[in-house]
Parts: C-alpha cells; sequence; structure tokens
C-alpha cells in the first residue's frame, strides 16, 4: 500500500498539503508548486473546491503519481451520481491512486456555477460503505466486479462545530464505514483541539489538524465570513493586525497549531494558499 | 399545496409580443391561496393586459386546473371566447397549465414560476417541507426531512458546514441535522442507530404514474 498508510499506520507523525487543479488544462503551476511539496508525505488534490469548477483532480492526481508523489484524490458528492463516482474510482485505481478523501462536498451556491444542479446522490457516509464494496468487489447496486480496487480511504472531520455530540455521530458512522484517518478543518483555538480528541482520540483512528495560513487580516475576515466552518477568533485577527508583517505572524500563528497537532494528533493537513515556500518555516521545531 | 411566483411582467411582455389577444385562465384552489392565479390577479392582469393595449376576449377561474376532464368541460364552455383569442395564457401550477394545453390546440402560455410543494405557516409565508421524493425516511428521522430541509439531502448527519446548528447554505435557517438530533436526542432508534441507505430513486421514476386498482375503493384498509 501506500507510504502515507505505510506511515500512518506505523503511527508516526505525518504532514500533508494540498493542490487546487489549474482553471485551465496547463498543469505546470500545479506541478511547480507540488516540487515545493516534496517535503511533505501526500498531497490533497481539491475537487472543484468551493464549487468552483476546475480540472478533474483525478487527471491531476495521475501526473502527480507519474512524477512520483503521493496523492489523495479528494471526492465529493456534490457532481456526480453513484454510477459517475464508482466508475471515476475504478479508474483512479487503475492510474494508480490509492489515497482517497471521501467528501460531502460545498454547496454550488458558494461557486462560480450558481446554476448548476446539486447532486447529492450519496452523503459520504455512504460512499465510504461504497468503496468497502467496491474493495470486495461489489458494487453499490450488488453486481461483482471483474477486478476490485484498493483504496485508503480518508474522510473529513469539523472539530469547531456545535452540537459537538451530532458531530461525533456523524464521526462514529465514518468511522464505521472504514474511515482510515481524518484531515480536518482549520481549528485555531487549543481547547477545541483538545475537547475534540479527548473523544474522537478513543476511536484510534489518526486525526490530521487543519493548520491553515492566515496571510493577513483580510484573508481572515474572508474566511469568517465567506467559508463555511471555518472561524478565526478575535484574539488572532488582533494578533494579525498589531504587527508590521501579518504574514510572518500568520506563519508564527501556523506554528503554534502544528505543536498542538504534534502534541494531541497525529499529523497536520497544511493549507497554505500558494506560499507553500514558507511550509518548511511553518513546520520548523 | 403548490407554491408560485408570478413572472415578471417584463417576461411576459416578450411571450406576448407577437399575440393581440387573450383568454385567461385562473386557478380557485393553490393559485389563488399564494396569489398567482386567483380572481384578484387574473382580474389585474386583464387590466394589464388592456393598458398595454391587448384584447382580452374573456377569463375563467378553474376549480382546480390540476383536474385534467374538468378543465376540458370548463374550457368547451367559453368556447367561443377561446375561439376568439390567439393565445391562452394561464394563472396556474404547471400541472394546471397542462391541463389546458392538453385540451386546446390553440397555443398556451404560462403566467406563473411553480416552486415547490408547500406548507402554509401563516398567510403568505409558505415552506418546504416534503419533496416527494417517492421513499418516505420520516419515521427514521423523528418526523423531519432532511431530503427536503437539509440543503444537501444528506441522510446520515450533518455536513462540515454546520456553523453553531445553523445551515451553511442559509444561516438564517437551523441546520435539519440539529433538529432532527434533537429530536431523537432521547431515543435509540432512528438514523442515529445504524448507517442510512442510499436513496433508491427507482422510486421518482419519471414522469409519475400512479393507478388505484378497484379493490383499494372497495376496501380501502385491506
Ligand atoms: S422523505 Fe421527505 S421528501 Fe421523501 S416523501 Fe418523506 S417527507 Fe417527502
Ligand atoms: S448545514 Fe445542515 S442543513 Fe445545511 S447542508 Fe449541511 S447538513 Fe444540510
Amino acid at each position: 500500500m501506500s507510504f502515507f498508510s505505510d506511515k500512518l499506520q506505523a503511527g508516526r507523525f505525518v504532514i500533508t498539503a494540498e493542490i487546487a487543479p489549474p482553471k485551465g488544462t496547463d498543469v505546470e503551476a500545479a506541478l511547480a508548486t507540488a516540487e515545493q511539496l516534496r517535503i511533505v508525505d501526500a498531497i490533497n488534490v481539491t475537487d472543484n473546491q468551493g464549487a468552483c469548477m476546475r480540472m478533474s483532480p483525478l487527471a491531476l492526481s495521475r501526473l502527480l503519481v507519474e512524477q512520483g508523489y503521493e496523492p489523495i484524490l479528494q471526492v465529493t458528492c456534490r457532481d456526480r451520481n453513484r454510477m459517475a463516482l464508482q466508475s471515476d474510482l475504478l479508474g483512479a485505481s487503475a492510474l494508480g491512486i490509492e489515497n482517497l478523501l471521501l467528501l460531502t462536498g460545498d454547496h454550488p451556491r458558494f461557486g462560480d456555477h450558481t446554476a448548476s444542479r446539486p447532486v447529492f446522490d450519496l452523503d459520504s457516509v455512504q460512499l465510504l460503505k461504497g468503496v468497502i464494496g467496491l474493495q470486495n468487489g461489489i458494487d453499490m447496486a450488488g453486481n461483482r466486479l471483474a477486478s476490485a480496487p484498493r483504496f485508503f480511504t480518508g474522510a473529513a472531520a469539523a472539530p469547531a462545530a456545535e452540537p459537538r455530540q451530532l458531530v461525533i455521530r456523524k464521526i462514529e458512522k465514518k468511522i464505521n464505514c472504514g474511515a482510515n484517518f481524518f484531515q480536518t478543518q482549520a481549528v485555531f483555538h487549543r481547547p477545541q483541539v483538545e475537547s475534540f480528541m479527548e473523544t474522537v482520540g478513543n476511536y484510534k483512528v489518526p486525526v490530521l489538524l487543519g493548520v491553515l495560513l492566515l496571510k493577513n487580516t483580510r484573508m481572515a475576515q474572508f474566511l469568517n465570513a465567506q467559508i463555511p466552518g471555518v472561524q478565526v477568533p478575535l484574539n488572532l485577527l488582533k494578533r494579525l493586525e498589531g504587527v508590521d508583517d501579518p504574514l510572518q505572524e500568520g506563519v508564527q500563528i501556523a506554528r503554534e497549531m502544528v505543536s498542538w497537532a504534534r502534541e494531541l494528533c497525529q499529523g497536520v493537513h497544511l493549507m497554505t494558499f500558494g506560499r507553500e515556500d514558507l511550509i518548511p518555516q511553518i513546520l520548523a521545531e | 399545496m403548490i407554491i408560485s411566483s408570478p413572472k415578471d411582467r417584463q417576461k411576459l411582455e416578450h411571450l406576448l409580443q407577437n399575440y393581440r389577444s387573450v383568454f385567461l385562465v385562473g386557478c380557485g384552489s393553490c393559485a389563488t391561496v399564494c396569489k398567482v392565479g386567483g380572481e384578484e390577479e387574473v382580474f389585474a392582469t386583464q387590466e394589464w393586459l388592456e393598458e398595454g393595449g391587448r384584447d382580452v376576449t374573456g377569463s375563467m377561474i378553474l376549480d382546480e386546473a390540476c383536474h385534467i376532464m374538468r378543465a376540458a368541460r370548463e374550457l368547451r364552455r367559453f368556447r367561443d371566447q377561446v375561439e376568439e383569442a390567439d393565445v391562452l395564457l394561464v394563472l396556474s401550477c404547471g400541472a394546471g397549465a397542462q391541463s389546458i394545453s392538453d385540451c386546446t390546440d390553440k397555443p398556451v402560455l404560462t403566467g406563473v414560476d411553480p416552486l415547490f410543494l408547500g406548507n402554509v405557516r401563516r398567510f403568505g409565508q409558505y415552506e418546504e417541507k416534503c419533496s416527494l421524493c417517492g421513499d418516505c425516511i420520516l419515521n427514521e428521522t423523528g418526523g423531519i426531512c432532511p431530503v427536503t430541509t437539509c440543503a444537501k439531502g444528506l441522510l446520515n448527519g450533518p455536513c462540515g458546514g454546520m456553523e453553531d446548528g445553523h445551515c451553511e447554505v442559509d444561516h438564517e435557517q437551523e441546520c435539519a441535522w440539529v433538529r432532527i438530533y434533537h429530536r431523537l436526542e432521547n431515543q435509540t432508534q432512528g438514523v442515529f442507530s445504524h448507517i442510512v441507505e442510499p436513496k433508491d430513486w427507482s422510486r421518482k421514476f419519471k414522469p409519475g404514474k400512479h393507478l388505484l386498482d378497484r379493490k383499494s375503493f372497495a376496501e380501502p384498509h385491506k
């Protein structure tokens, strides 16, 4: 199986980051970003993130495999029904893609194709379960596959969301459906990470803490207003405001979050939005 | 009840540009209650058409425009006025409009955009609670429909966009899964106790057809 899965299962600390496929056909910039990510264990490739139409992450993931990277293919339920999802997954396996992050997906209302029909034929739990079936050689309609794929599947978690008990119920379902790891949304408040891990830690499924690089106050305000499930607290907004070099302060904040992850979780998932060059600084102990 | 909203006048004007005379059809049921095709709106539309220099050859308000046979019968009663018109303008839901187009060769236009099957909160305030999916899950969800009231129609719990119990898509709205969760809090049964399988959309085959057999008329509860 993948290096990423080996490392996680061996209980070691893992680092992931992400790349968005291009809005177009030229992958040069994406591959240049990947080059900066040689130091991480695996690279998430986002799936029409924020409901904005871009190149298929399946295509970019394959290109990454060819260049010797280890992609985590993100698959959302927003744009494809169960037939298209399964068929893409079989294709992914044939193309040497092993790691999956299975997600519900943002609603099209947030994106650049607001008039498109939201699909959500499956939810993330049903998709996880569907993948178990495929690995056992059976599709979601109960038909036999001529050959079965092998995947290492993960899912998303939202540690800051309330009511917490309800969030946990869904996480339990994902674990029951074979989620091997969780990548979380960005959490900016240490007590939230602590209390989340107190509960979820019991399941012994590795959690990679989402760490987001805040570049300036404007970006933080944008996240608060526009991105579902992400809330930058007031004290961090103040820290960014009160310094000459907000980017450097953002790196410092990210470093603090990485240190929480080293203490409480089994990895980090870095979201650096074009400043991948700062990742070595963020990871410096 | 079927909730519709009126098409805007500019759009209607554009649709009617090649027609001189109009016969108007309203509906006494849903379209009257949600104020798109009752007596008042038919009258206002007539005034607007006449101000725009068109003839209104006549009008009628059907009891229920969705009743195909009755619509045909009523339309026959107004045969002459219908004959005189270049076009029929229907102010009812799309089902009603098609009862009419079913029984005349004249061009039929619809003046409203049908929206959803709605509950009435109070007069003028309507909410969608059921989208007629054909495979009802209410018995497992404490009587709250996630297919309709969750913006993504999820069946196994909330998405990652839920914030402080509110929906990522509409912050004014409580997340459907929070409501279901509170309703089921003290129950061990229901959607939280097992994985809900993907929906059987074959139950929602289009176009829908349903035939009551004779037996169910004779022995309704067998
Ligand atoms: S599950 Fe919801 S949409 Fe489907 S029939 Fe029941 S109430 Fe209607
Ligand atoms: S926030 Fe709740 S109601 Fe809104 S889409 Fe997500 S699960 Fe559905």
